[in-house]
């Protein structure tokens, strides 16, 4: 696996960034194309392509049951329609028109959930989003995406374009290191292992994805070896790769910016209770909502960083043990 | 398609309410006030004003229609089968296990539902969709219309659309509301009133006509005004009375969400057979 080296300094860079760079592209490729946003095109990033493709850009203002409904429209008439706004109001207030008219209507909408997660800082609780993947992955015939950097949103925006299924893409704010490199494969539907290990299986999506390198890193100093498994597709999952993992190391802890329930640590824990039980943590929001802060110390504050996905591997491992 | 005469046009109407009654009474649930209300509207489209080819259903220079207020959708399947999209004899299927006439439209299920809908206020968005695709695309000969319900209006959704045709001037949309009146738990008006609806769409920047929606001929007259106009997205407001055709569930809000019994769906029948008495000697 090509990724960035980690021993270096890595680069950084907000994730929505690579969104915006994959959608002009996505429209240059494909005339298409098309997107609406409600009433955060700079922040979404989507205003690349707003003022490179003006004729095939809607503005819908702050309407997002609008937003998502006004795509599906678009989809009819045979168009690829990227909608954004954050992930607290879309996906977040119109849930029902996602099910109603693109998921049980079966219409390739491609759903853009910028600043999710905690790591959106100061906003506070109301505008970080952690029940967006659960919302999301409850559906049937959604694909559900979480990238870990800006250049693997890149990849995962032109696969959406290509993509003839509903899509959610889940974006963060705040600059995220970059981990991967243009070499590194991205196909929807498929997890990646990132480091190779034999005692317990790391198994992340989006912003995580860093920090559970860190923590293998350290973990190894530990005299433990742990394989990173990057899942940047929650749904559908990559059941084999996973699987495959987990029966060689028979330990698992998740890692997301996320809610526990519902998430990447719900879909493993699924997965892992009716195919392959074992001891497992999760690493995640702990049913409770977060708070104004810097993204760092709200990281910490909440336990989602390096340092407690390498606690929890301890504790899992302990209980592999015993 | 040949142009039926008005008086031809009525007789399907009624054929379409005589189907509902028989459907709604087979399938003992479902909604007979509105689609009763609508059979009039849904004749003139399906016969008169829409381009469409019921052997081709997806055939790429239709015409698209949306029913908003997807239950309803008797109305519409009854309209379909008569107009060819398939056999009347299936109309007795509706909301049984296995048949494509789910209890509220599918898209996926029935070639020619254009899209699945049932949950309120999300028609109008979908045609503003629509309705930009079909400019992008230079495709303005073709229409699209909507049919939506006076109490769905109640729905936020609504007005979100109803912005945003106005303000990207989509002049390719024309909606009808289905001004019938009633809603779930009574009369609009004391729900949740709705007036002056007129002048609420004509601030929302939108060309309103208001129509007989029981008079076919007003339906149709109505929609071709509303292509002509061109600076604005067009609102048909047809006042129907719910029930339509049916003495004893006309304007009774009680008959939104039921069906008829056997002996009502008789009673129904016999009345829509003899044009509410006027005809004397009906053949059984």
């Amino acid at each position: 696996m090509k990724l960035a080296d980690l021993n270096a300094k890595l680069e950084t860079e907000p994730i929505r960034k690579g969104f915006g760079r994959g959608l002009l592209a996505a429209a240059k490729a494909n005339p298409n194309v098309v997107a609406a946003c409600a009433d955060l095109t700079g922040s979404t990033a989507m205003d690349l392509f707003a003022t490179q493709f003006p004729e095939r850009f809607i503005e819908i203002g702050v309407a997002e049951q609008n937003l998502v409904t006004v795509g599906a429209g678009l989809a009819a008439i045979g168009k690829i329609p990227f909608v954004s706004s954050y992930a607290v109001f879309s996906p977040g207030r119109n849930w029902e028109q996602i099910r109603t008219t693109i998921c049980l209507n079966d219409r390739p909408v491609k759903i853009v959930g910028s600043h999710a997660g905690v790591s959106v800082g100061p906003d506070g609780a109301t505008h970080q989003m952690l029940e967006d993947i659960a919302l999301m992955r409850v559906l049937p015939n959604m694909v559900v995406i979480a990238p870990g950097d800006s250049i693997e949103a890149e990849k995962a925006t032109l696969a959406m374009a290509a993509d003839k299924r509903p899509n959610y893409l889940r974006l963060a704010r705040e600059a995220t290191p970059i981990i991967t490199t243009k070499e590194t494969p991205f196909e929807i539907g498929r997890a990646y292992i990132f480091a190779r290990g034999a005692d317990i299986s790391l198994i992340t999506s989006g912003t995580m994805t860093y920090h559970a390198l860190v923590a293998a890193e350290s973990l190894y100093k530990d005299g433990i070896e742990a394989e990173v498994i990057h899942v940047p597709t929650i749904k559908p999952l990559d059941r084999e790769t996973i699987l495959r993992s987990v029966r060689k190391t028979g330990a698992v802890v998740t890692a997301e910016e996320a809610q526990i329930a519902g998430g990447l640590g719900g879909a493993i824990a699924e997965l892992l209770a009716e195919n392959h039980p074992l001891p497992m943590l999760r690493i995640g929001m702990q049913d409770r909502f977060g708070e104004s802060g810097q993204p760092n110390e709200l990281l910490e504050h909440f336990g989602l960083d390096a340092k407690h996905i390498r606690l929890a591997a301890h504790q899992v491992l302990d209980r592999k043990g015993s | 398609m040949q142009k039926l005469p008005i008086e031809r046009l009525e007789i399907i109407a009624n054929d379409i309410r005589q189907d509902i009654i028989r459907m709604l009474e087979t399938a003992g649930s479902g909604h007979s006030a509105g689609p009763l209300g609508l059979a009039d509207i849904f004749t003139a489209l399906y016969f008169d004003i829409l381009k469409h080819d019921p052997k081709k259903p997806d055939w790429p220079e239709r015409d698209i229609l949306i029913l908003s207020n997807g239950h309803c959708v008797p109305v519409r399947y009854a309209t379909m089968a008569q107009a060819g999209y398939f056999d009347r004899k299936e109309l007795l299927t509706l909301r049984q296990f296995g048949s494509r006439l789910q209890g509220h439209p599918e898209r996926l299920r029935l070639p020619g539902m254009e899209t699945t809908s049932g949950p309120l206020g999300s028609g109008l968005s979908q045609a503003c969709g629509m309705a930009l695709g079909l400019r992008i695309d230079k495709q303005m000969h073709r229409w699209v219309y909507v049919v939506m319900s006076d109490g769905e209006q109640d729905e936020g959704n609504v007005w979100e659309a109803a912005m945003l045709a106005s303000k990207y001037k989509l002049n390719n949309i024309i909606a009808i509301t289905d001004r019938n009146n009633i809603q779930i738990d009574g009369p609009t008006e004391s729900v949740m009133p709705l007036e002056d609806l007129r002048a609420k769409w004509e601030a929302f920047g939108w060309h309103v006509l208001e129509i007989d929606g029981n008079d076919i001929e007003a339906v149709i007259d109505a929609c071709a005004m509303g292509r002509a106009i061109v600076e604005k997205p067009v609102m048909i407001i047809a006042h129907t009375v719910p029930g339509k055709g049916v003495d004893f569930m006309e304007y009774d809000f009680h008959w939104h969400g039921s069906p008829p019994n056997h002996e009502q769906a008789i009673k129904a029948l016999h009345e829509l057979r003899t044009l509410g008495g006027k005809i004397r000697s009906e053949h059984q």
